[in-house]
């Protein structure tokens, strides 16, 4: 009887039927806490690419009083009525730039909230095997890095991967983006072990990882041009 | 007077398979030396090179495994007298996939920085041979509770060597234990040595280690 064709279908499919409820069920019940992990995650992204986050620090809380995010478009105009949530980046990056929503966090100071202490803007883009993404971060004068952070979705470990690692985000730390009012992005190059503290736009490679240190200097290149008109706009004002 | 007897030797049968029986004790000490799934069945090595850079995800790997193959075990043991002989493998396969993606499920839910870190490794353990082998070679032939606890012996010896390595990695590739810098502590300068956190450093370990380990047990290949 176990060896009947009958038996052994019906067997797989009971099999499919039961794992398939179970996983439903599993996801389904655990998708609430799955999205707040990645919440949290990403308010710590925005807050650890301008500051240095201590081991159990509040994130919701210092997010929740010192972030102000909204949307805007190609012009630099505020989107009304869009939540900077409900932008999925991964998805307007595939538009074309001037198609994009783009969303921005601004962090303001802690006792005058109408100061802008720094600027944060997702950024996303392609790197050797998969997709990479990350903020950057610029301080009020809307062209100095403050920081960045990257992440990636399928790097080489120990080579493109380092993109994660502070040990490379540190390397674009006040660099610049402009250079006499004209967008100059910011590159990684090629090698590694190369001080070009004196480059305001020169950031030192990772070796072994030239290709994805090309795909985040693409990133970059790409999405600060998407936000040049933001950043023109506030620089001019803040000077 | 033979009914009798017969209750006689059930109760004997019964007082001769306690839970944690001279036997089934084995099944747990066994894989953590003599039968090692790593070190002597030369089995999930490319998962014990790649996530043993650090104490923690090894530790949560060697959990996840030994979770997945204990209950993987379990399950099967239970179903072991209705599965078909000709589609064993891929009911195997999806109760191992079943196991593997709830504790990927849990993993993102509850300690979700853990889980980026061991990131496509957690799915990985469908296919780790540990947990296969011991469906096809042990489950399918026991009732469930030396099932379960063969899955937890051999997730355990797993664990056990993979803790081992990322011991020494981590100490002697970043200087810090479980994250924590014991030389720095200690107020010694160490510049971490590249090669541990390399795979082909942990397949050097990897393979002291099974060195030290025959001398000590005496195993030989048999062929």
């Amino acid at each position: 009887m176990r060896q009947s064709n009958a038996y052994i279908v019906l067997y797989a499919a009971a099999i499919t039927v039961v794992c398939g409820g179970l996983l439903a069920f599993a996801s389904i019940s655990l998708k609430d806490k799955q999205d707040a992990n990645i919440a949290l995650e990403q308010k710590k992204n925005i807050l650890g690419s301008v500051l240095t986050l201590e081991e159990g620090a509040d994130v919701v809380d210092i997010y929740g009083k010192q972030v102000k995010s909204f949307v805007i478009d190609y012009n630099g105009n505020i989107k009304e009525g869009l939540k900077p949530e409900d932008v999925v980046v991964a998805a307007e990056y595939k538009k074309k730039p001037e198609e994009r929503l783009l969303p921005v966090y601004e962090f303001r100071n802690q006792t005058n909230p109408d100061k802008v202490e720094y600027a944060v803007m997702p950024v996303y883009g392609y790197g050797l095997w998969n997709n990479i993404w990350g903020f950057v971060a610029v301080k009020s004068d809307f062209n100095t890095i403050q920081g960045v952070k990257f992440q990636h979705a399928g790097e080489t470990p120990g080579l493109g991967a380092r993109i994660e690692s502070e040990e490379v985000q540190e390397r674009f730390k006040g660099k610049t983006i402009f250079e006499n009012g004209k967008l100059t992005p910011v590159a990684i190059q090629k090698g590694e072990g190369h001080d070009y503290s004196n480059d305001p736009h020169k950031v030192d490679g990772m070796s072994g990882a030239t290709l994805t240190g090309k795909g985040v200097n693409n990133m970059l290149k790409d999405y600060l041009a998407s936000y040049e008109n933001y950043l023109k706009k506030h620089s001019g004002s803040n000077q | 007077m033979s009914t009798e007897a017969v209750v006689v030797e059930k109760i004997e049968e019964k007082k001769s398979e306690p839970l944690f029986s001279k036997k089934n004790k084995k099944l747990i000490s066994n894989p953590l030396d003599m039968d090692n799934p790593i070190t002597v069945q030369i089995l999930g090595v490319c998962s014990a090179l790649a996530v043993t850079t650090q104490m923690k995800p090894a530790f949560v790997m060697s959990l996840g495994l030994t979770i997945v193959t204990a209950s993987s075990n379990v399950v099967i043991s239970a179903m072991r007298d209705t599965i078909p002989s000709r589609i064993r493998i891929i009911v195997q396969l999806a109760i191992v996939s079943l196991w593997v993606i709830l504790v990927d499920q849990l993993l993102k839910a509850y300690v979700y920085d853990v889980s980026k870190q061991l990131s496509v490794f957690v799915g990985l353990i469908i296919t780790n041979c540990i947990v296969m082998g011991r469906l096809e070679a042990y489950a399918m032939g026991n009732k469930p509770w030396p099932s379960f606890l063969d899955g937890i012996g051999n997730g355990l010896g797993y664990g056990l060597i993979l803790m081992t390595l990322a011991f020494f990695r981590e100490l002697l590739g970043g200087g810090s234990l479980f994250g924590f810098k014991v030389f720095e502590a200690m107020g010694i300068h160490y510049t971490g040595n590249g090669l541990m956190l390399l795979p082909a450093g942990a397949c050097i370990l990897l393979g002291i280690i099974i060195w030290i380990q025959r001398t000590l047990n005496g195993h030989r290949e048999s062929h």
